[in-house]
């Protein structure tokens, strides 16, 4: 579905802070995959989903989404196919707005006109979407979303992701920012909707044991490559143990440095 | 007196709807406004001059207006320039096409010339008593005006736009282009303060291309003044209301200042002191507001 081709991105080429993010990247992102992907800080997850998202186009490759090039698409078309949700629950809702309008802007994608589609219908139908989350918020619908809880709001976001029906989601940590309790309401809820709606996904997460237990495939970057891609059975017989282990026998620098940051 | 300082606010006040949009709505600090208030007034006059139809005059004007905005909005969106320098670019040249449009004057008079207000003094005239022709005239045009853009803002492109003031990442994630958004929305705020700008060349019988000289200044303060008055809302309806009642009382302080300043020796040259000190003292105001709310809110938490 996704396919990424000998992709590298560098970063402020030709000057003394030159920094190669991506090392000759290639991937093939298959329909109805659920990628976790795991690796330290400066690894290039956030880089690999920047450049898929089209936030950062890359230095040398190219990006296909169903068989049509979109290496220069710009960010907000492809956002049309692909969703995101980023660290910050703040990002995917707009705090000065009611909780009905923002689920109005996020329903459906693309150019909207001057056309008036908050009906008592289309809040009826809200409503009920809401109801999924079980958090109360078809009783709060007219209330600014400033009035939130992140857990909230990262729950409305992803809810308003999974209606608009992308061809593929992408999480950035998205529970990261979040107290433990609403990150597991989340990340179950997560889990549940992608199960459901057969969303293709990918899942950057600082925690091994979520990395291993959720998806049916796992990424390893590190400075910038993809050491290590693991699907089917393979995955669901990995451990922390093994992950680490195996990110051992990759590579034999840094890894004591590394092992707080990947084990949590 | 009181009928003389709620025209004036009115006629302004559709200026200060524009000024609301861009800053308030938009997020954007646009400067234009100090070209495109003059620019309305000189397309207003130079039409009546020419014998064209009032109304048709003033949809020039607001077409002027709009196109002004879109300009800024082209340089900001493609050329990266900051959105404060891209308005006072085009300000800047507008100063030039303004005079252009007076035909290389910087005064232009309409005192014996029919205009909208003129035309429409004399057909209510003897039905309603003169002194308040105007004022319900401006009434009804801004209250048309604020009704229209509310309902604007409640259609799906309207509330595109104000999510994108608050959140442009959520916009790109819906898969929109902000620019195309901030095109539209620069456009229908400068279309407004031409409109302003020409009904009030009518009203004080002239245009000239000083108009607009610290214009943002009078709008900025007025959105504020309308906002402390009135607690926060969420609804569109009460915040264009706000901004309206805000420019009537900015005018009515500008109004004491102008007749009464003398008192305490007060020039007219000292106008402009006293509005920047009033958007001063505001933000303190609404600082301090501010920190008491979030105090009161830590102890209803606690």
């Amino acid at each position: 579905m996704i396919v990424i081709k000998n992709v590298s991105v560098t970063f402020n080429q030709g000057t003394v802070n030159e920094n190669q993010a991506l090392r000759d990247i290639n991937l093939n992102v298959r329909e109805g995959d659920f990628i976790t992907i795991i690796g330290s800080n400066g690894a290039g997850k956030s880089t690999l989903f920047n450049l898929i998202a089209g936030t950062i186009p890359p230095t040398t490759g190219t990006i296909h989404a169903g068989g049509r090039n979109i290496t220069r698409e710009p960010e907000y078309k492809r956002a049309r196919y692909i969703g995101r949700i980023f660290q910050n629950p703040l990002l995917g809702t707009a705090s000065n707005m009611s909780l009905e309008d923002n689920m109005m802007i996020t329903y459906r994608k693309g150019f909207k006109w001057l056309k008036r589609s908050l009906t008592s219908k289309m809040k009826e139908y809200f409503r009920t979407e809401l109801l999924q989350l079980k958090m109360g918020l078809e009783h709060r619908m007219k209330e600014n979303l400033l009035m939130f809880s992140g857990g909230q709001r990262q729950a409305l976001t992803l809810l308003m992701m999974v209606l608009s029906k992308p061809a593929l989601i992408m999480l950035d940590e998205h529970t990261a920012a979040l107290d433990p309790k609403n990150a597991e309401i989340v990340l179950e809820l997560t889990d549940k909707f992608i199960r459901e709606y057969k969303l293709t996904s990918m899942m950057i997460t600082h925690n091994m044991n979520h990395a291993i237990e959720y998806g049916n495939r796992l990424l390893m970057m590190d400075r910038g490559e993809i050491i290590f891609d693991v699907s089917g059975d393979e995955k669901k017989e990995l451990t922390v143990e093994k992950l680490i282990e195996k990110f051992h026998e990759l590579r034999h620098h840094g890894f004591e440095n590394d092992r707080a940051l990947l084990a949590e | 007196m009181i009928e003389g300082i709620l025209v004036e606010g009115l006629i302004y006040g559709i200026m200060v709807l524009g000024v609301f949009i861009t800053f308030r709505v938009l997020d954007f600090p646009d400067l234009t406004v100090d070209g495109s208030f003059p620019l309305g007034a000189a397309l207003m006059v130079q039409g009546l001059l020419l014998g064209m139809n009032g109304w048709l005059a003033l949809l020039i004007a607001f077409i002027g207006g709009v196109l002004a905005g879109v300009v800024t909005a082209l340089i900001h969106n493609h050329l990266k320039v900051p959105n404060l320098l891209a308005g006072i670019l085009t300000m800047t040249m507008l100063y030039s096409i303004n005079i252009r449009i007076l035909g290389n004057r910087a005064n232009v008079p309409v005192l014996d010339q029919d205009t909208l207000l003129s035309d429409v003094s004399n057909r209510l005239s003897g039905i309603i008593p003169d002194d308040y022709i105007l004022l319900l005239f401006f009434v009804v045009v801004s209250i048309t005006i604020k009704l229209l853009i509310d309902l604007f803002f409640r259609t799906d492109l309207g509330m595109t736009i104000g999510a994108m003031g608050n959140n442009e990442q959520m916009v790109i994630s819906q898969g929109i282009n902000p620019k195309t958004l901030k095109t539209i929305g620069l456009g229908l705020s400068n279309g407004l303060v031409a409109v302003s700008g020409a009904f009030a060349a009518q009203y004080l019988g002239f245009a000239d291309v000083g108009l607009g000289q610290g214009i943002i200044i009078s709008g900025l303060a007025s959105v504020m003044i309308g906002e402390f008055l009135i607690m926060k809302s969420n609804r569109i309806g009460v915040l264009t209301f706000c901004a309206l009642a805000g420019s009537v009382l900015f005018h009515a302080v500008m109004y004491l200042g102008r007749y009464y300043g003398y008192i305490i020796k007060m020039t007219p040259s000292d106008l402009n002191l006293i509005k920047g000190l009033l958007i001063i003292i505001l933000l303190i105001l609404t600082q301090s507001r501010k920190l008491k709310m979030a105090a009161f809110r830590v102890r209803v938490q606690k």
